[in-house]
């Protein structure tokens, strides 16, 4: 293996994560306000996955209080402490840019059921 | 101090904050101690390293000859440090990423990468000129010396021309992390020159 490989392999974070683009999901972040520690909860829709190796991120959208809140979260960060998937969506993009536009009804994701056996 | 080293490339790392660093990765020595010039000899102290191994059919046999004599084998690369004490260093002795732990800013010189022969606007940040409207000045450089006066252009008018792979060095660079195993240097930001390059770090400026 490659040495820079090998230098990235360190940096990646050991948790594993199964969210993709379109599923709900609540990311728990690390804060840290003056020397006090808290984990802070972040809860919107998944819009958007890029980068590979160490610079991989996603980016979480929400409506908080009538006004869009898009956080990117670098998937490594040592500051995510879990990311829980409340909601499978079924979406037909990788980007969920779209969702800007909308609101309300209309900026809704239909849920992905497994296909049973 | 200085250690000659090979760029790896560019990646990035987390603080404990969770704050992200870019970083250049260079693989740094070990470099041997090839000749020590004293005050006696040669009139200045110095020491002269080398680094990345190479075969005996790659040198010249003068080459060969002057390391032969420092017990060292074929090293592709060697340089000059000038030291004022050069007690602590022994022909044939390894210096390592270790001789910068504590240092917090680092000089790193390169070659940069060849650019080939490039415009104004590449070369010399220039503006481009309009797409459309008629426009025919696009890319060009633009006037190079007026009229009537002063009938000529001036000498250093930035114009077109080889651009890249000359020496560059960049100054106060953070030096983040030594990975002193591996022989790594991890410093914050960009650094001259391609991947695989040569590039010589410095702790003091020069």
């Amino acid at each position: 293996m490659n040495i820079m490989d090998r230098i990235e392999q360190r940096m990646l974070s050991k948790k594993e994560h199964d969210f993709r683009v379109g599923d709900t999901v609540k990311v728990m972040v690390r804060v840290v306000e003056g020397n006090k520690e808290r984990e802070q909860a972040f809860q919107g829709v998944v819009i958007k996955q890029s980068g590979k190796g160490v610079a991989e991120t996603f980016t979480v959208r929400k409506v908080s209080s009538g006004v869009g809140v898009e956080r990117v979260f670098p998937i490594h960060s040592p500051n995510i402490k879990s990311i829980q998937v409340l909601r499978r969506g079924r979406v037909r993009r990788a980007k969920l840019y779209y969702l800007r536009k909308r609101v309300g009804k209309a900026a809704r994701i239909a849920e992905k059921h497994d296909k049973g056996e | 101090m200085m250690l000659i080293g090979r760029k790896l490339g560019m990646t990035q790392i987390f603080e404990e904050s969770g704050k992200v660093v870019p970083v250049s990765v260079i693989e740094a020595g070990p470099c041997a101690i090839v000749q020590v010039k004293t005050k006696d000899k040669e009139g200045y102290t110095a020491i002269q390293i080398g680094f990345d191994e190479t075969r005996e059919s790659r040198m010249t046999k003068a080459e060969v000859g002057h390391l032969k004599k420092a017990n060292v084998g074929p090293r592709r690369v060697l340089r000059e440090i000038r030291v004022d004490d050069v007690s602590p260093f022994k022909v044939g002795e390894t210096i390592d990423v270790k001789v910068f732990e504590g240092t917090k800013i680092v000089h790193v010189t390169g070659t940069s990468k060849g650019r080939g022969f490039a415009g104004t606007i590449k070369r010399h940040n220039f503006q481009r000129g309009r797409k459309t409207h008629g426009n025919k000045n696009y890319r060009e450089p633009g006037s190079v010396g007026a009229s009537a006066f002063p009938s000529r252009t001036f000498p250093g008018k930035r114009m077109p021309g080889r651009m890249g792979g000359v020496k560059r060095t960049t100054r106060n660079l953070t030096l983040v992390q030594i990975d002193a195993e591996n022989n790594l240097l991890f410093i914050k930001g960009a650094i001259p020159g391609a991947n695989n390059g040569i590039v010589f770090v410095r702790s003091d400026a020069k």
